[in-house]
């Protein structure tokens, strides 16, 4: 289902100028706080109302200045879950449960209370009240009582923030089950990049109250004029790749890409199984021969098609490895001794250990 | 039970009984209202309207008793209209007492009310929307239930303060027993006698073992309203 959202918004000094379509099955909206992604999400939910412009989600209109329609937030069957959770605290879990699905119609409900609840293991959880839950657990019930409420689309406002990390791994664990399960359309609001690497395929960078790019998330993610954005330490490309073997012996596994292959460990996905990877621009170096006897493990050759023309000591490289884009970033210095340039061929140098059990996602 | 009591105070408690709880009854949707725009919402002359409604407090009661002769008396303005649309009259009749209570007690219960409002997040509401429910839902589901511990102690302390109103009640529908002579009014009524001291005294102690039953029950039932809310017995 098509998310268009086309919008106007002035909340006191702030202004919202915001437009982009999400088609995939998971949207990120990523940028840094106060960059007004929540605001874009509660215009969708229909908690604020824009001055102006239009969402639509596929062929129901949502909001419309010109044509007048604006259908309110209970009405619009839209999912959301809140950075806080915000169950109700005077009910049980099980009540907080099923509190959407007994105002959503009949012949719109999808979601079956035995299966959501299986899904996010929330058996042992159901007799108990809110306050009594750890921010995980709050999460997970917020998670399936908006999936009860079998909404259109699911809203997720950096439902990580309050966790710990060891939660965070936890949560984003069933939200990939809830995804591939449910195969609703998620818009998920972060600006941890490892969440958005991991979970989403459109990627909307949100900066100042506008869209500063929107795109499928690997050509997002290899642009260099878009890395001031994303972060210059977090920056890198990602590489959709494929599991093409698992050697139990050194625990490395072989992904296959179109840029050749790739040993990482921590790749906890079967063979065969689609994988994202996120490689840091800072964990690639470049070399303009294939060094010999070296610790590095991954030597990708390619070419360089882009040199970043930011000021300072360092620069971006933008290398195509037969159709996938990997960042370096390397000194000026370097850049200039080795007299590189685009059009020139290079090998990109890879350590397995940098591509860490945070940098993959399942696909 | 009332064995202990002659059949003139039987009556006077009966009454006093009767008009505080239907003054409580029929002042709580008001006073709800009341306090869900003094907790929840913005609007020009809220101040005003806010020291309107507590005006009862600091006022002579028996201003207050004069105003309602004035206003709801069978020549008054909105007694008159009243007495015309509903047949509803309130001069020199129990009704009328109840009314002195409710005006009288409102500060107290919109107050209370508004402190659980205002302790409630106003972001459930949000989350109900997102959920279906419309903001008259989420009032009946959220709002409502959260509010209950103010809700109850505010209609508990409304009722105490009924039971013991005397300015406006004696101004405004006068003493008259069995109609509108409730308790503090025939305590009034035995002190102005010779001998009836005795009485007085009598009623004196069940005005106040009467106004701590209430307290406690009010307290008791907070207690429980809170454990089902917070989910420890505070």
């Amino acid at each position: 289902m098509r998310l268009e959202v086309d919008v106007d918004k002035r909340l006191g000094a702030f202004r919202l100028r915001s437009a982009f379509t999400a088609d995939g099955a998971t949207t990120a909206l990523f940028g840094r706080s106060g960059s007004g992604k929540s605001t874009l999400l509660n215009l969708v939910a229909g908690l604020l109302t824009p001055e102006r412009g239009r969402i639509a989600i596929g062929e129901t209109v949502l909001f419309d200045s010109q044509r007048g329609v604006n259908i309110p937030a209970h009405r619009r069957r839209i999912g959301y879950v809140f950075q806080e959770g915000r169950l109700l605290p005077h009910l049980s879990v099980r009540q907080n449960l099923v509190y959407g699905r007994f105002f959503t119609p009949a012949k719109d409900r999808y979601a079956d209370f035995d299966q959501v609840v299986a899904l996010l293991d929330l058996p042992q959880l159901l007799a108990r009240r809110p306050h009594s839950l750890s921010g995980g657990e709050k999460q997970r019930v917020a998670i399936g009582r908006a999936l009860l409420a079998s909404p259109r689309i699911l809203l997720m406002d950096e439902p990580l923030a309050s966790l710990d990390a060891g939660r965070r791994g936890e949560i984003l664990y069933y939200i990939e089950r809830m995804r591939d399960e449910f195969k609703i359309p998620v818009v998920y609001v972060s600006h941890s990049i490892e969440e958005v690497v991991r979970l989403a395929d459109t990627l909307v960078l949100v900066s100042d109250g506008t869209v500063a790019a929107a795109g499928p998330l690997r050509e997002i993610m290899g642009r260099i004029e878009l890395r001031r954005m994303i972060g210059r330490y977090e920056g890198g490309a990602v590489i959709e790749a494929r599991v093409l073997g698992q050697d139990l012996a050194t625990g490395l596994a072989r992904l296959g890409f179109s840029g050749g292959e790739l040993l990482a460990p921590d790749v906890d996905a079967l063979v065969g199984e689609p994988v994202r990877i996120r490689v840091r621009a800072r964990d690639v170096s470049i070399a303009l021969e294939r060094p010999a006897r070296i610790s590095i493990l991954n030597c990708i050759r390619g070419r360089i098609i882009e040199m970043g023309n930011e000021s300072g000591a360092s620069v971006d490289v933008r290398l195509d490895m037969n159709g996938t884009i990997l960042i370096a970033r390397i000194t000026r210095h370097s850049a200039t001794s080795l007299g590189l340039a685009p059009g020139l061929e290079a090998w990109a140098l890879v350590k397995a250990i940098s591509i860490d059990r945070h940098s993959v996602g399942f696909a | 039970m009332f064995d202990a009591l002659t059949p003139a105070e039987t009556d006077a408690l009966l009454l006093s009984l009767k008009i505080a709880a239907v003054s409580v009854l029929a002042s709580l949707p008001f006073g709800f209202a009341l306090a869900w725009l003094f907790a929840r919402t913005r609007f020009p002359g809220k101040s005003l309207l806010d020291a309107i409604v507590h005006l009862p407090l600091v006022l002579p009661p028996v201003v207050i008793g004069y105003a309602l002769l004035l206003g709801f008396g069978r020549r008054g303005p909105l007694g008159q209209w009243l007495e015309e649309t509903f047949g509803l009259v309130f001069a020199f009749r129990w009704t009328g007492a109840a009314l002195a209570c409710a005006i009288m007690s409102l500060p107290l219960m919109v107050r209370a009310i508004r402190q659980s409002l205002e302790a409630i997040d106003p972001r459930l509401d949000s989350a109900a929307s997102t959920l279906g429910a419309s903001r008259l839902w989420a009032l009946a589901t959220v709002t409502l239930p959260l509010s209950l511990p103010g809700i109850v102690t505010g209609s508990l302390l409304a009722f105490a303060r009924s039971l013991g109103e005397f300015g406006a009640t004696i101004t405004f529908v006068s003493n008259i027993p069995g109609e509108t002579q409730t308790l503090p009014l025939a305590i009034y009524s035995f002190t102005q006698v010779p001998g009836g001291d005795a009485q007085a005294l009598r009623l004196c102690i069940l005005s106040v073992l009467l106004s701590l039953a209430a307290l406690l029950v009010s307290e008791f039932l907070v207690r429980r309203a809170n454990r089902n809310v917070v989910g420890h017995a505070a």
